[in-house]
């Protein structure tokens, strides 16, 4: 029966997005269209095919499918993203790279999107979905609610990759900052989820353990903040039910202060407290010892969603944004500084006992680095919004370099540690295939980011001193173009540190693959039973 | 599933809590955390009590003790320069245009608010250091080649109404127009192959003699009347000098080609709505200053 509507509703959105191709007013609309098509007839035959010969599966084992799934994709997105950064790096510092025969569709506007997109949201997004599905399975000992909702998350999440940079690439945007996919996009991401929240509550809710674990509280407030940002920030009228274009709700000042709540709720929700879900979990797993503080985890935790959602403002400091809302930004961002700060602490303290194993284990040693980076830019952000500070960062290349020592420090690492303690487990491998791979991947993402953020802070600060440099009758001294002169020794610094980052992650992806394809089967490992009562 | 940890003496208790094998310690709040955490929030009291933050008010918000408004500032800052420059523009605008240079003080403020306009306005397509950009159309304004004409007069002129373009409210810009001669069926390909070899012949650049003579008839008949008969074109129409090594878009064959065939219209924006008369002036004299004034 529930197979038969199944087939019902597939089919339907099939025959809806074939009329929608025929129809469409553009070309990404009619490309995104067809790709909609085509996944509802593969998911269609897949259901008519295994009609009947399905096993139920068994309620007494986790549900690791998904999260197989989703360490395979996590690595293959990370590994597009890091890709499309080196080129976009290399077309800032050469823009002869701009090619003529690729104007429109791969040059340096049309790839940056899909660069940020596909490391936050195909990489990030997919790490954060698998680990914790994962996590709040473990730490419920119950298996993930919703029969195979998981498998429509997961799908219907890179579904919606797949369409955001097509879109982009054919030139469908909002051009709004990491909210770049128009609105059907954004229908079909809210639609997914509402489904990935009711799969992790419902885990939640049917726990046998008596508390939640403080990685599932981060999880979850990633969760629901997220759906709360991706809505208000996308509310937006088509223009046609057959085009991409559509029309912001909000205008103005109005709009750009609510794209910045957005877009700075993404870092926060996003890449902090849904990656600290995961540093929660991860961390004293591989360590093997208990966390530090629970009064920290809960005083750092509460602390951390209430002051975040304020922070917004520091983005438009010295624009058309009234002073008191600037005040709030810059207030609110300085006092986030200690609740960041406590999941350092919590993370570093974890190890404390255990720092003998940064010598033998290559994968604790990315997950300190990781937190170490997660400090060193939860100290420069709140720095960085502080109004004096921010007249001579802001608009400069700093916050490039900002946003990258969390993202490859802090996202990037803590990620990698991740999918290192997840794949001998998850396939019942005998451990990885190689630690001595692990260490390279180690060294040279360091190092990369290290060259990479180093650079930037030169470029920037630099720029930012330029652009304000005036004589004694007050005219500026530095034409923009002696700025972008001047950085570019820094830009090809910056992109080098991309290609050694890049190197790691493709090192990593087939160490990996070697761990799943050699490595001995550890058959104890096999069965991931739920504990009974 | 992970080993129980060893307990040492100075650990604290854990919570009791397990899951999945991970214990929680019962330690308390970090000191300096807890201390520097309200240090925070006591200075974000204070800071939100001095400046502009709480929008309570129907008018706005409270403007804080110490009365900061960030467009306040950035008006007294404009406001102190103007001030400081009044006394000069003022002089500037009230001289002729050719006592400019003869003045020191004059002279002073123009090359650097000249060179400030410039490098804000004019060195997108002029090039940050004014050598204009060969190939594209930007002139060079470093040497003394002038389309338009390189007196004071003239450069003022040219960067007040710019040239051949629509936006000029007193419709003032310069305006001349080549003719595309390949496109519009006006010569054969054969006649331009002519041409562009007695081009390249009287610029001094390696050419084919007999094409070259060729196309001595055909520029006379044709070019002669913009570009005058020997070549040195003409300023009053904006036709460039052929006879020299200086190009606007290229002096190989396949560039002068494609320019007789198609023909050039290069468009320079009218500034007099942008700028002020005595930015204009001022960036005229630095102009003029360069290299190639007349």
């Amino acid at each position: 029966m529930w197979d038969y509507i199944k087939l019902i509703a597939l089919g339907l959105v099939a025959v809806l997005a074939a009329i929608a191709a025929g129809n469409a007013r553009d070309l990404a609309y009619q490309v995104n269209a067809v790709e909609v098509m085509l996944a509802a007839a593969i998911a269609f035959i897949w259901v008519l095919r295994t009609m009947g010969s399905r096993q139920p599966a068994p309620q007494n084992e986790y549900f690791d499918g998904v999260v197989r799934a989703g360490v395979i994709a996590t690595t293959f997105w990370g590994v597009v993203g890091f890709l499309v950064a080196v080129i976009i790096a290399f077309q800032l510092a050469y823009p002869v790279l701009n090619f003529e025969w690729a104007q429109g569709y791969l040059n340096f506007g049309k790839l940056r999107p899909l660069h940020t997109s596909a490391v936050i949201f195909a990489f990030g997004g997919n790490a954060l979905i698998a680990s914790s599905f994962y996590v709040v399975q473990r730490t419920s000992a119950a298996r993930l609610w919703g029969g195979g909702l998981g498998w429509f998350v997961f799908w219907g999440y890179n579904l919606f990759i797949v369409l955001a940079a097509t879109g982009y690439i054919l030139g469908a945007t909002q051009s709004k900052e990491y909210a770049e996919p128009e609105w059907y996009v954004d229908w079909w991401l809210t639609i997914v989820w509402v489904a990935y929240l009711l799969a992790f509550l419902g885990t939640i809710f049917k726990r046998k353990e008596p508390h939640i674990y403080v990685a599932n509280w981060f999880y979850l407030s990633f969760i629901v903040t997220i759906a709360m940002l991706h809505v208000v920030n996308n509310l937006a009228i088509p223009v046609s039910f057959f085009g991409s274009k559509s029309v912001q709700v909000f205008s103005g000042v109005q709009d750009a202060m609510t794209q910045w709540w957005y877009g700075h709720n993404a870092v926060g929700f996003f890449l902090t407290a849904g990656f600290l879900g995961m540093m929660y979990y991860f961390v004293p797993k591989q360590a093997e010892r208990p966390v530090y503080s629970y009064k920290l985890s809960i005083v750092h935790f509460w602390a951390l969603i209430f002051l975040y959602i304020w922070a917004g403002p520091h983005h438009l400091h010295y624009t058309a944004l009234p002073d008191w809302a600037s005040t709030l930004g810059m207030v609110m961002s300085v006092i986030l500084w200690m609740p960041s700060w406590g999941g350092m602490i919590n993370g570093l303290m974890t190890l404390s006992g255990a720092w003998d194993k940064l010598r033998t284990d290559p994968v604790i040693r990315m997950m300190v680095v990781s937190v170490g980076f997660y400090g060193m830019s939860t100290f420069e952000g709140p720095m960085m919004s502080i109004k004096a500070v921010n007249s001579l960062s802001h608009y400069t290349d700093w916050t490039i370099g900002h946003v990258h020592s969390g993202a490859l420090g802090w996202n990037g690492m803590i990620t990698f540690g991740t999918l290192y303690f997840l794949v001998p487990r998850l396939w019942a491998r005998e451990g990885l295939y190689s630690l001595k791979l692990v260490s390279w991947h180690f060294w040279l993402s360091t190092i990369g980011i290290v060259l990479y953020a180093a650079s930037m802070w030169v470029a920037g600060i630099m720029q930012g001193l330029m652009w304000r440099e005036v004589d004694s009758q007050g005219f500026l001294v530095n034409a923009f173009a002696d700025t972008v002169a001047a950085m570019h020794p820094m830009f090809v610094v910056r992109a080098l540190g991309g290609v050694l980052y890049l190197t790691g992650g493709i090192i990593m992806a087939y160490n990996l693959y070697m761990t799943v394809a050699r490595q001995p089967r550890v058959e104890s490992r096999s069965v991931a039973a739920v504990p009974a009562e | 599933m992970s080993k129980k940890p060893l307990k040492k003496k100075h650990e604290v208790e854990t919570t009791g809590h397990s899951w999945d094998g991970i214990e929680e310690y019962n330690n308390p709040l970090p000191r300096w955390w807890l201390w520097t955490f309200y240090a925070c929030i006591i200075w974000g009291v204070g800071y939100s009590i001095a400046m502009p933050a709480w929008p309570i008010f129907k008018s706005g918000a409270t403007p804080g003790i110490l009365g900061s408004s960030t467009r306040a500032n950035v008006q007294a800052d404009l406001d102190k320069f103007a001030a400081m420059n009044k006394p000069i523009q003022e002089k500037l605008v009230a001289v002729d245009l050719d006592q400019i240079a003869e003045d020191p003080e004059l002279r002073n403020y123009t090359q650097n608010a000249g060179a400030a306009v410039f490098r804000t306005w004019c060195a997108q397509c002029h090039g940050a250091g004014a050598g204009g950009n060969p190939g594209l159309g930007y002139p060079n304004l470093l040497d003394s080649d002038w389309l338009w004409g390189g007196t004071m007069e003239e450069i003022h002129f040219t960067i007040t109404h710019g040239i051949r373009n629509e936006t000029d409210p007193e419709e003032e810009a310069r305006f001349s127009q080549m003719p595309a001669f390949g496109k519009d069926g006006i010569l054969s390909g054969e006649e331009i192959d002519q041409v562009v070899q007695y081009v390249r012949q009287i610029s001094g650049q390696e050419s084919d003699a007999e094409l070259a003579s060729a196309g001595e008839t055909v520029f006379m008949d044709n070019c002669s009347a913009c570009h005058a008969e020997d070549g040195t074109g003409d300023q009053m129409q904006g036709a460039p000098n052929l006879t020299d090594a200086i190009w606007l878009y290229g002096g190989d064959v396949d560039t002068l080609t494609y320019t007789v065939t198609n023909a050039r219209f290069g468009v320079m924006p009218n500034w007099n709505e942008r700028l002020t008369e005595a930015d204009i002036r001022a960036v005229a004299s630095y102009v003029h200053s360069l290299g190639g004034g007349q």
